[in-house]
């Protein structure tokens, strides 16, 4: 019982109030320490970057590694080694310079009757690429197919259909009235 | 006095806007040839909608109006500023009807800028438009670029003395031959040349370039149309950033300039008269601006070094600024670009460049070349009696096809319409800034819109106010038709509502 009083005693002295709070701050800091320079830079570098972000702020990103991600769009341009594959990502698309391995694996290119590849692009951003003629683009290090895309199956618009015989109808309305009074 | 229009004058009006939207929407049976051949059902029945309700108001129009009588020059003029805006509405309905445009206003927008070469966009996911509605966007372009009427002139109308009041309306006071219906077909046969040889050359660059055959040919001749009509329009959301090709920017760059010759240079050209090109006042005053505005340009970008090497400061500072200078609007940079990485001074470059515009009597808008060189040269006349004795005879001469004197009345005319267009300018500026548009930005956009150009700093977007939308296509449509149609409609309207019987 004494012991129980001198250690409840203990417990509410300033000192190891003062200690324990230290300890506490102690073991915050080393958290925040593991964070900052070991997670945060992770999340960081998987976060893809917008192109909006891009081009808005080139002076900010040139020269850096981003990760950028879109889909797929139009023609992938296989120029020797290497290829050239825009990548829209709903906001506007950026041109991304690869080797021509890496785009292999892109089936899909957005148009009117397909959705392309959506891929996730990490590489070396460029305000204005010397070795392209000043292009903003990406070089691409590695390119990670995030969902493939898909043909688009056009169904016929019923709405529209019946309009364009309405309107036919009105159409052959007119032209006769219009022949019956030349006669 | 001013006398209120006669119904008469409203029936010659009403008979040939009708004959003029028949064969707009005749022009629409290309896009739907093309939708079927390439299975697109939708688009195709967009166009169809379209080509109905077109043919519906034409024939409404030319029953309700039938006359026999010939145009004069007042209505001639109101048909021209009529039928560009009955362009505008009924070549959006396709636009519209696709999805692709978030209101009719929108769709409008982009049919005026197609038809007046202008190439500023409202599009929303342009990279899954169709090929259908893409080849309209460009089509459109084509049309416009050689003038809406004369596409009726060339096709529609036979011998009738009314043409000619409708080819001066539409912008074109020079005529090549002495018929303006010959002249009319000649422009197209130039065009029709040039776009097979473009196309060729585009697609094989595309082939080249790794594009698929089909879709290498296809943005062809779409790039060519938007390119030597001086549109800017393009295939894909990049522009022609979307191509990485330096022969590509090559080949457009030979294009637009093509686009920015007079007509009547073309067929000195083709008749094998090739010094023309070397003596006209309208060649040699393109030459000079393009290496002032280029200079000052390009001094603007080296100062903030944006464009360290010399390939890269000609594929990005020369080519939006050939692309200003002849109004096309082909862009190889983001539209935010030009307000993050261009500094004040080399947009001043570009400005200057979009106001001046190319040659009369071609594709492009803006103060054209021919004023801006009789400015210069009365100015030196000027220049020229102050300086030499009282009883000196200054004669100043300039040679453009034949060698002609600068005579007052014609100095006259150029410094109105070039007062004209700067007013334009402004009011479109001034418009800008009060929806909170910092004012180079604001002058950049309301020139680039009133000179038919397209280059865009990143004001023109689907979420701008409605206002300025519509301010845009008012610049757009008097800047295309130079003003006179559009105050001879304004009179018009002046004169219904106050004139006398």
């Amino acid at each position: 019982m004494n012991n129980d009083l001198v250690s409840r005693f203990t417990l509410h002295t300033p000192r190891f109030i003062f200690e324990r709070a230290a300890c506490s701050l102690q073991r915050v800091a080393q958290h925040l320490f593991l964070f900052t320079f070991f997670l945060l830079p992770l999340i960081c570098y998987a976060q893809s970057i917008s192109s909006t972000e891009l081009i808005n702020n080139a002076k900010q990103h040139d020269g850096k590694t981003v990760t950028y991600e879109g889909e797929v769009i139009g023609d992938v341009m296989v120029r020797g080694n290497y290829a050239w594959i825009n990548v829209n990502d709903s906001q506007n698309a950026i041109g991304i310079w690869t080797d021509k391995n890496l785009a292999k694996n892109i089936l899909y290119a957005g148009s009117y009757k397909s959705k392309g590849d959506w891929i996730e692009i990490t590489g070396v951003f460029q305000r204005a690429c010397l070795e392209h003629g000043g292009d903003l683009d990406i070089h691409a290090q590695a390119i990670r197919k995030v969902r493939q895309g898909r043909e688009i199956i056009e169904r016929l618009n019923i709405g529209k259909r019946n309009l364009v015989f309405v309107l036919l109808g009105a159409l052959c309305l007119v032209w006769i009235l219009k022949q019956l009074k030349r006669k | 006095m001013v006398l209120k229009p006669r119904l008469e004058d409203i029936k010659i009006i009403g008979y040939y806007l009708g004959k003029i939207i028949l064969g707009l929407g005749l022009t629409m049976l290309i896009p739907i040839i093309i939708g079927l051949a390439f299975g697109e059902i939708n688009p195709a029945l967009d166009f169809l909608i379209g080509i109905e309700i077109a043919l519906i108001f034409g024939l409404i129009l030319i029953k309700l109006c039938f006359t026999e009588k010939d145009l004069n020059w007042m209505q001639g003029m109101i048909v021209v500023s009529l039928s560009w805006l009955a362009a505008m509405l009924l070549g959006a309905i396709p636009l519209y009807l696709s999805g692709h445009w978030k209101s009719y206003l929108d769709a409008c927008f982009d049919a005026m800028s197609g038809f007046a070469t202008t190439g500023l966009v409202l599009v929303q996911d342009l990279d899954h438009l169709s090929y259908t509605h893409n080849l309209w966007r460009h089509l459109i372009m084509f049309i416009g670029g050689q003038g809406i009427v004369i596409v009726a002139l060339s096709f529609f109308v036979r011998g009738a003395s009314g043409a000619l009041k409708m080819y001066v309306g539409e912008a074109r006071d020079e005529k090549i031959l002495p018929n303006v219906i010959h002249t009319s077909r000649f422009i197209w046969l130039v065009s029709i040349v040039y776009l097979i040889l473009g196309t060729l050359a585009l697609g094989a660059v595309g082939v080249l370039n790794g594009m698929k055959p089909i879709n290498a040919f296809f943005h062809g001749a779409c790039v060519f149309m938007a390119a030597f009509d001086t549109g800017g329009f393009a295939p894909q959301s990049q522009n022609i950033l979307y191509y990485h090709s330096l022969a590509f920017e090559i080949i457009t760059i030979i294009i637009m300039i093509l686009g920015a010759i007079n007509f009547k240079m073309h067929y000195h050209l083709w008749t094998g008269n090739r010094r023309e090109i070397f003596k006209n006042i309208e060649t040699k005053t393109l030459f000079i601006t393009v290496v002032v505005t280029f200079c000052i340009t390009a001094f603007g970008l080296t100062q903030i070094g944006s464009y360290p090497k010399a390939i890269v400061l000609f594929r990005k500072g020369f080519y939006q600024l050939i692309s200003g200078h002849t109004g096309t609007g082909f862009m190889t940079v983001y539209a935010r670009q030009f307000i993050n990485e261009w500094n004040e001074l080399a947009l001043v470059g570009v400005i200057c460049a979009m106001g001046f515009g190319g040659a009369v009597c071609s594709t492009t808008g803006a103060i054209k070349m021919l004023r801006i060189g009789i400015i210069f040269k009365a100015l030196k006349q000027d220049l020229k009696r102050i300086i030499m004795p009282e009883r000196a005879i200054v004669v100043q001469k300039f040679h453009h096809i034949k060698e002609i004197f600068v005579e007052d009345r014609l100095a006259r005319s150029a410094l109105l319409i070039t007062l004209a267009y700067l007013v334009l300018y402004g009011l479109g500026a001034i418009i800008g800034m009060l929806f909170g548009y910092p004012f180079i930005n604001s002058l950049f956009e309301s020139t680039s819109a009133a000179a038919n150009v397209g280059l865009s700093c990143g004001i023109t977007d689907a979420s701008m106010p409605a206002a300025l939308k519509l301010t845009y296509i008012f610049q757009m449509w008097a800047g295309r038709l130079e003003f006179m149609s559009v105050f001879t409609l304004v009179g018009f309207f002046v004169a219904a509502i106050k004139g006398k019987r």
